[in-house]
């Protein structure tokens, strides 16, 4: 019997004796129900997108609430009033502009570096045969198997030894390349096809005329795609910055609004204000990008 | 014509004809290999591997920054296993992690299975879901903190209207806290992990599941039978992805809770932080840390290893 999401259980009309009449009596049944379904799961998955942008949402409307208006008791998910106070006061009792500045700097550096630094050691892992590639493997999935939390004391006890806590090269040095990033290109380079290189080579290319011609604006997508990852794990980090900087001046984007929401009795307007404008960046070079991006997730998902 | 790697195997001269060039050209390849390697692993050894080793050596010694490292052998490993904040963090990790990895692991699948069909919808959906994981935690939490403030917050407003009320406050009551924290890590991943269950279920071929319909498999049988097992690539990936990033928990805890109220939400990172960047007992948290290494690397080859004998292969 025929059986689907959607099996209709009274016997709506009766069936006929022919198989005829009986497939299309329940051909026919389903097309309602699963229309109905269909409905449902309309309403129910948007019901979760919604209630999963609740704290985004939250956080954009009260950012444009004003104080008297955050503070009454029952709290309103739209505003009563708008106000444009919180963006205004933000750059001057954080500051604002500094953090913004020390995180594209950070974040943008660090990625551009990183990509760079990721897709020649995956080029040479996925394409040029040579002794010592499985050791070099081995040490990138070990690598990738280990926290990073092990290394933050003796690291931040190494930079502080050179001067470089407190700075932008401490915080981005040691992020210039990433094992993740070296196996999931070295996954993706390993699917591209060969001929076009081994014809380049044939013509007497060289290597880094291959990776740079060839193999790169082969790989826009897996590149955007961990380009995304990096920007956005270093934009959104806490945890490095905040062991790394002292102050709230020399730190990024999320450890100064943390810092300053432990420091200050929580004014959660200006703090909302700030958090959009912190995350704006991200959720716009997203939905940019959006598309090759989830497309990369799926090609790269690692099968 | 052009540069390095290629060009001596078209010039040497031709007697000893075939095997020079060819050992020639891979031995350059091979310095080539190495050349395009250079830079990460300098990077990678001097800031990654050392630092591995270097936590090992200080969790040896009572180091604290202002003192010189002194060799204490086991000691720091020694004191862990008196150390009621050690354990409380042990305890609140594995509990972090025992909850929220089945969890969103679940939903993430749910969700997948769900967006896998056509409605009108859908891509808002799929987005709102993901988006979570793009936005920074530790900004994000601050909302959540705010959401569920017992005054002003609105999730807390409106979890008690249906009767829900901690009388101290979400993230000041011991009770209701650590939950708390755990809803705002499975809200921030499960959007990710959805993804690549989405991934392995439009690589699922069609006549899979027309197949087992003319067997007559149900709804129930050919998610069983169907989808499960051809995802148990994605679910492998998924599960153990899942476990690593809850045991590193500390974003949101830090920014909601700071570890509290009573420690009942200090993790093991919360620990290492605390001890290390707090207390600047450097040798102590660099032993905290090491447990969490051990942990993290048992535990992934564990699951690894378990969920790929179960692996169906066609």
């Amino acid at each position: 019997m025929a059986i689907t999401a959607t099996r209709p259980t009274g016997a709506g009309k009766p069936a006929g004796p022919g198989t005829t009449t009986t497939a299309s009596a329940r051909r026919r049944r389903p097309v309602n129900t699963r229309r109905a379904a269909k409905w449902l799961l309309a309403i129910t998955s948007i019901a979760i997108g919604l209630l999963m942008l609740l704290p985004i949402i939250w956080m954009v409307f009260t950012a444009f609430k004003p104080e008297s208006d955050i503070v009454s008791a029952p709290p309103t998910l739209w505003p009563r009033e708008l106000t444009l106070e919180h963006f205004a006061e933000v750059w001057e009792r954080i500051p604002f502009a500094r953090l913004y500045v020390n995180t594209i700097v950070f974040a943008g550096s660090v990625t551009l570096i990183s990509l760079l630094f990721d897709s020649m050691a995956a080029y040479a892992l996925a394409r040029l045969p040579f002794k010592g590639r499985a050791v070099v493997m081995v040490l990138i999935l070990l690598l990738l198997m280990l926290p990073f939390q092990v290394t933050l004391i003796p690291l931040y006890d190494m930079l502080n030894g050179m001067g470089l806590t407190n700075t932008l090269p401490g915080l981005i040095i040691p992020r210039m390349t990433n094992a993740f990033g070296i196996f999931f290109l070295t996954q993706f380079f390993l699917s591209l096809p060969k001929d076009l290189e081994e014809a380049a080579r044939m013509d007497g290319a060289s290597e880094w005329r291959i990776y740079w011609g060839i193999i790169l604006p082969l790989s826009r997508p897996a590149l955007l795609t961990l380009g995304l990852f990096h920007f956005q794990y270093n934009w959104n980090d806490l945890l490095w910055p905040l062991v790394m900087s002292s102050s709230v001046e020399t730190s990024t984007l999320p450890a100064g609004l943390a810092l300053f929401m432990g420091q200050h009795v929580v004014e959660y307007g200006l703090l909302m204000a700030g958090s959009l404008l912190a995350m704006l960046p991200v959720i716009l070079f997203f939905l940019l990008i959006q598309r090759s991006f989830v497309a990369g997730i799926a090609t790269t998902g690692l099968k | 014509m052009t540069t390095t790697a290629e060009r001596p195997a078209v010039q040497l001269p031709p007697p000893p004809k075939r095997r020079r060039p060819l050992l020639r050209v891979s031995g350059r390849r091979s310095l080539t290999a190495w050349l395009f390697l250079t830079p990460t692993l300098l990077i990678l050894i001097a800031f990654t591997v050392y630092p591995m080793v270097q936590a090992l050596y200080l969790s040896f010694t009572d180091y604290n920054l202002i003192r010189a490292a002194q060799w204490v052998g086991l000691d720091n490993y020694i004191e862990l296993l008196s150390d009621d904040a050690f354990w409380n963090a042990f305890g609140n990790t594995v509990l972090y992690a025992a909850v929220v990895t089945p969890v969103t692991v679940v939903l993430a699948l749910a969700f997948a299975l769900m967006l896998n069909q056509a409605f009108v919808g859908r891509a808002f959906a799929r987005t709102a879901i993901f988006l979570p994981f793009i936005v920074s935690l530790g900004i994000i939490a601050i909302a959540w903190a705010f959401l569920l403030d017992p005054n002003i917050g609105l999730l807390s407003h409106w979890l008690s209207l249906v009767g829900i009320v901690p009388e101290q406050g979400w993230l000041s009551d011991p009770r209701y806290a650590m939950a708390a924290v755990m809803a705002v890590g499975v809200w921030k991943n499960v959007g990710f992990y959805m993804v690549i269950f989405l991934a392995g279920l439009q690589s699922i071929p069609v006549d899979m599941y027309e197949a087992a319909r003319l067997d007559g498999a149900g709804v129930w049988q050919r998610f069983r039978n169907v989808t499960l097992p051809l995802l148990s690539n994605q679910t492998l990936l998924v599960s153990v992805l899942a476990l690593i990033a809850t045991l590193q928990a500390f974003d949101q805890i830090y920014v909601m809770t700071r570890g509290g109220p009573f420690f009942r939400t200090e993790t093991l990172v919360m620990l290492v932080y605390r001890e290390g960047f707090q207390e600047l007992r450097f040798g102590y948290a660099s032993a905290i840390s090491f447990v969490l290494v051990i942990f993290v690397f048992i535990l992934s080859m564990v699951q690894f290893g378990y969920l790929r004998r179960k692996q169906v292969t066609y």
